[in-house]
């Protein structure tokens, strides 16, 4: 396989985490490798560094040691302007806890990584065109009815799929999703998947981390990461 | 365009907001309404003393006076800066009303009203005769006598509501002054009963220059009459003062030079003169210098005030700061939400600034409107005060202002809006400082806890 064909590809990635006078390390040499349009899973006990590795991969966390390539790309060279950047447009966050933002509406969260990459002008300039975007996304998540509504009046798979539709405001190149139906319920869960692996069957590349395995069956590929390191 | 956003909805949906903007409206009020009054008072009691002094003053402290104040007197009227001058005998003496067994000290001022009209706010401070100076020292219910002008406070006690208890005439009332004439030595001139000078005098009109210690110690007597009963009438006559008043284009302090340089030929014209060592006692001051240890008082009380409101910003600070630190903390999330989508530390710091920018601005125009309102209603709210609890807020024998400083100076109004809005982002600088630089994903983990 061509290094063009990875989307994403980590070397020797170590991070470990300081409680009090013990140093936890968490990640032991992570090397991981990403395809273009591939669903994998990362699967892997509680407290196994997955969500760790999966905060690196997106540039919200750094590693201690190791490397980070996007597209070719070494992350680490990346100024804090460009890694902004890449947060914004080339990545998107799915969490376990949907972190939306209490204070906008659903409309407003699902449009908020639009205007937080504008000035005032320049979202004057595009905001009805994100609005449509974010209105368009809504639809496809069955949510446009509860456009107006704020997070704390939607259930938990209805703000799920709130994140998700955030997650895909910018048409990010990568998907990142940390246990994203860790907090909901069976059926609501498999509602989700359904549309990670709509969105994958469309070329949306997905990361995802579970502990479920069951939900991990869905996943292109699966890995299992185990005393800081890849096992499979 | 999220952060404007933002702010507005922290401003208006979080609860504990309100109580930095409480906080600010408060400081802001509280420094508006006390400001306000304080500056009108120093400005209100400046004026006052200018109008009671003129613009500048030549003259002695010592009680004996100076020589050829006529002569210099000629020198400044042929000045094209000088628009008027009034000499002015002041001394001590004893006041008498006759009838009664009791002796008053009290300070006279020998003057020509009219002259001293034109160089101070005289005229204006008399209460039967403000119209016409020139008849101040001639009682109405007999013009031939000698007439005397009180200081308000000497004539009338004030009434329960400080008010004065004014008669449509005065009432025909005499009082002997007595002085203790000094020769040109300093010694006590032999003239008159034994070594005092006595002269009765008839109540003419009463004085209300709104100065406390003046209008309750200060007697005006014609000034060849205080002349003579201060031994000042001799061959070489003697003043103890002249005060000037400069034309209106005139700068004081350049005024106050000319003067001062005038004077200092007209001491050497005048040297190897007789009785020419007087003048060696005689300072050029201008108004605020000649009135400062009255003036200086007030503007301590002034600065004074104004330390305490800057410890009051700084308190101010600290509770910003307090509720900002709180603010912050409970929106770690969503920090780390934005910083997820792609927004950086300097937006963040840019988001929460702009959010005191608002606390401030808000607390600030509240303040203000209701310090406002107050200011406008105050003399209203005293009036009621007193009429239904019977108290008086506002003491006027100690403030002499018949009401309650309430003009409102634009500059005071800027400062203090730029003070708290700057104590704001003052106080929201730290706790937006510690959530920028703060690690997205340390602030989404600890939200998963």
């Amino acid at each position: 396989m061509s290094r063009d064909d990875f989307i994403l590809k980590s070397e020797g990635i170590h991070k470990s985490y300081r409680m009090g006078a013990t140093e936890v390390k968490v990640l032991k040499g992570v090397d991981l490798a990403v395809e273009k349009g591939e669903f994998l899973v990362i699967v892997g006990a509680s407290g196994s560094g997955k969500s760790t590795l999966l905060h690196i991969l997106g540039a919200l966390d750094t590693p201690d040691k190791g490397t980070v390539r996007f597209e070719g790309r070494d992350l680490s060279r990346h100024s804090a302007r460009e890694l902004n950047r890449f947060r914004n447009k080339t990545v998107g966050f799915i969490f376990q806890f949907y972190h939306l933002l209490d204070e906008l509406n659903v409309l407003e969260n699902v449009f908020l990584p639009a205007m937080a990459s504008k000035g005032v002008l320049g979202w004057i300039a595009c905001r009805r065109r994100a609005k449509n975007r974010a209105r368009e996304l809504l639809t496809e998540l069955g949510l446009l009815e509860r456009a107006n509504h704020k997070p704390y009046q939607l259930s938990g798979g209805e703000r799920q799929r709130v994140a998700i539709g955030r997650a895909l405001m910018n048409e990010p190149r990568l998907l990142l999703a940390d246990e994203p139906t860790g907090n909901l319920d069976s059926t609501t869960g498999n509602g989700i998947l359904d549309v990670f692996e709509k969105l994958n069957r469309a070329g949306q590349t997905i990361i995802m981390v579970t502990h479920d395995e069951r939900i991990a069956r869905k996943a292109g590929r699966i890995i299992t990461l185990a005393d800081g390191k890849i096992k499979n | 365009m999220y952060k404007i956003v933002l702010a507005f909805r922290y401003l208006l949906k979080r609860r504990i907001t309100y109580f930095a903007v409480a906080a600010v409206t408060l400081c802001v009020f509280i420094v508006v309404v006390v400001m306000t009054v304080m500056t009108g008072l120093v400005t209100d009691f400046k004026q006052k003393n200018l109008s009671f002094t003129g613009d500048c003053v030549v003259g002695t402290e010592s009680l004996v006076g100076f020589t050829y104040y006529e002569d210099f007197i000629s020198v400044l009227e042929k000045t094209d800066f000088v628009e008027a001058v009034s000499p002015v005998i002041k001394s001590y003496a004893l006041l008498t009303p006759q009838g009664r067994d009791l002796n008053i000290g009290v300070e006279i001022m020998g003057i020509d009203p009219v002259r001293h009209s034109q160089v101070t706010g005289f005229g204006k401070t008399l209460y039967y005769r403000n119209d016409d100076a020139s008849k101040a020292f001639a009682p109405n219910y007999d013009p031939n006598l000698l007439g005397c002008v009180l200081g308000i406070d000497l004539a009338m006690e004030r009434d329960a509501k400080s008010g004065y208890p004014y008669e449509a005439s005065p009432a025909k009332a005499a009082f002997s002054i007595t002085c203790f004439p000094l020769t040109a030595k300093g010694a006590l001139a032999k003239a008159g009963a034994g070594l005092i000078n006595t002269q009765t005098f008839y109540y003419s009109d009463i004085s209300h220059s709104g100065l406390a210690r003046v209008d309750g110690s200060t007697v005006y007597l014609p000034f060849e009459q205080a002349q003579l009963l201060c031994g000042m009438a001799g061959p070489i006559k003697r003043a103890s003062a002249i005060h000037i008043k400069f034309k209106p284009n005139i700068k004081l302090q350049a005024g106050r030079e000319k003067v001062t340089s005038l004077w200092h030929r007209f001491r050497q014209e005048k040297a190897g003169e007789e009785q020419a060592d007087l003048l060696a006692t005689v300072t050029v001051q201008s108004w605020k210098d000649n009135r400062q240890a009255f003036i200086a008082a007030m503007e301590k009380e002034q600065t004074m005030m104004i330390v305490m409101f800057g410890f009051v910003g700084i308190t101010t600070v600290f509770i910003v700061f307090v509720v900002f630190y709180m603010i912050i903390s409970h929106k770690t999330k969503d920090i780390g939400i934005l910083k997820s989508v792609g927004v950086s530390n300097v937006d963040i710091i840019e988001l929460f600034s702009g959010f005191a920018f608002l606390v401030g601005l808000s607390g600030t125009c509240i303040g203000l409107l209701g310090g406002w309102l107050f200011l406008l209603k105050i003399n209203r709210i005293e009036n009621w005060l007193f009429e239904h609890f019977k108290y008086q807020l506002w003491d006027r024998t100690i403030y002499a202002i018949g009401d309650i400083p309430n003009q409102t100076d634009i500059r005071v109004l800027l400062v203090i809006t730029g003070s708290a809005i700057a104590a704001c982002l003052l106080g929201a600088l730290v706790p937006a400082w510690q959530a920028a630089t703060s690690m997205p994903v340390e602030t989404l983990r600890a939200n998963q806890l």
